[in-house]
């Protein structure tokens, strides 16, 4: 479903990823893990054309992104949950969940209403339909961005460290969602620091370090068997 | 007779005439009205074009910026009166007035429009194109619908400015306000006081509702955002 092939990405003269190569099937859950300023945000966000490789190869469902189609591609396959959520203020939560749907995706208003209504069911915030952004809490907000990332109907979605910006006692209601959708056959690429998420959901995990991929392995190897020392080291910090 | 600059005939007379000033009242408007068109115009692609991330398109932007916002208005008033007929490029003395305040004013408004996209955080752009909106839509259904809150203020007082500016054309025959007034004064009894008394009230009168409309909305918009 999504390919990565030699992909390099630099900001000026500072060299953020290296040599990346990835192939995640459809449906699988990934996640990605490694210290701040590993390249795991920008990694994912090459995916979606949010950053353009310096060179390599992104696919997306075998057609290959590039400058020219990847408004096009993104809008055919993937959807995104931001860490600062990125709600849009001045639309009404089911404006934030139709918008993409009645004007890329050339729904009626009442379709795109119904669709939205579903997943808002889905994330528990039915009641909150009319509710604009700045009113809800965190963990809500983050909600409705995954419900605004779902009713696109994408194979893909990414989620960049969706609990980071959160207060403690919001961030389960949010993995709560994610684990949910786990069991859909959605291609999840997540970066997070949430362990005990990983474990749980994740068909693979990655981990990542000063821009290259130092190990990835299935959730029980990586966390009871890790192969590489920057592997320990980094699990032995956040794992007490 | 009383020739005191303030005499009850000089005002009698004003008044006998009034109709040269509700003329310029109407002109200045026209032009008014007109040059702002042009200034929101030319300010809103500049203002897009200069937060592009195209280096051209930045450039030119801010050249044109740069330009107008450092030569007086007078001097490009001039320019397009004497200079380019010589070139043989003609245009009507109110075309001038609307073209010279309306290029000069689009610098500015220019400004205020980049400000307010760059108050934007650029997480909204990035939502938008992580659904699939192309840079210009994203601008156009995300971005500018929140900037415009932030830009209503300034761009009043750009309006405000633009009318008071149009009186320059008074320099080029632009049959303006200040022009009229101007020629009426200086043409028989010399009515200096009632004469630019009553054309700085009509200035007032039309400079000020705008103005308090925008301390009011800004006012009312810091009130919402902190509380």
């Amino acid at each position: 479903m999504i390919q990565l092939v030699n992909v390099n990405k630099s900001f000026g003269n500072n060299q953020v990823l290296f040599n990346i190569n990835l192939d995640i099937p459809e449906g699988e859950k990934l996640v990605i893990i490694g210290p701040s300023g590993s390249g795991k945000s920008t990694l994912i966000r090459c995916i979606n054309g949010l950053e353009e490789a310096t060179s390599g190869q992104v696919f997306l469902d075998g057609e290959e992104l590039t400058r020219k189609n990847h408004t096009k591609l993104v809008r055919k396959h993937c959807a995104m949950v931001f860490q600062q959520f990125n709600l849009y203020p001045h639309l009404s939560v089911m404006g934030n969940i139709t918008i993409a749907l009645t004007l890329l995706q050339k729904k009626s208003k009442k379709e795109a209403e119904q669709v939205a209504a579903h997943y808002l069911e889905l994330v528990g915030l039915t009641e909150k339909a009319n509710a604009h952004p700045p009113q809800l809490s965190g963990g809500q907000q983050q909600r409705i961005a995954i419900a605004r990332a779902l009713a696109t109907q994408q194979k893909i979605i990414l989620f960049d460290e969706p609990t980071s910006s959160l207060d403690p006692e919001m961030v389960q209601e949010v993995l709560d969602v994610m684990i949910k959708l786990s069991s859909e056959n959605i291609t999840m690429v997540v970066v997070t620091h949430e362990m005990g998420f990983a474990k749980q959901v994740a068909d693979r995990i990655v981990f990542m370090d000063e821009g290259c991929i130092i190990e990835e392995g299935h959730p029980t190897d990586f966390f009871e068997n890790p192969k590489s020392v920057r592997t320990r080291l980094f699990l032995s910090k956040i794992l007490r | 007779m009383d020739m005191g600059p303030f005499a009850a005939w000089r005002w009698q007379r004003l008044f006998n005439d009034s109709n040269i000033f509700i003329l310029g009242l109407k002109n200045t408007l026209l032009i008014s009205f007109l040059a702002l068109l042009l200034a929101l115009v030319i300010g809103f692609i500049l203002g897009l074009a200069s937060t592009s991330s195209n280096k051209a398109l930045k450039g030119v932007t801010r050249a044109y910026v740069e330009f107008f916002q450092n030569t007086p208005l007078a001097v490009q008033v001039f320019f397009f009166y004497n200079a380019l007929p010589a070139l043989g490029i003609k245009f009507s003395v109110r075309a001038i007035g609307v073209l010279g305040v309306g290029l000069y004013h689009g610098a500015y408004v220019s400004e205020v429009v980049r400000a307010g996209i760059n108050s934007i955080p650029v997480g909204q752009l990035e939502a938008a194109k992580s659904q699939g909106f192309q840079t210009l839509q994203a601008l156009v259904v995300v971005i500018i619908p929140q900037a415009i809150k932030i830009m209503l203020p300034p761009l009043t007082n750009q309006a405000v400015n633009l009318i008071k500016n149009t009186s320059v054309l008074s320099t080029i025959a632009g049959g303006e306000l200040m022009y009229l007034t101007n020629k009426w004064v200086s043409s028989g009894t010399l009515n200096y006081g009632p004469g630019f008394v009553v054309a700085g009230v009509i200035y007032f009168l039309l400079c000020f509702p705008l103005a308090y409309l925008a301390r009011k909305y800004e006012e009312n918009l810091k009130a919402k955002t902190t509380r």
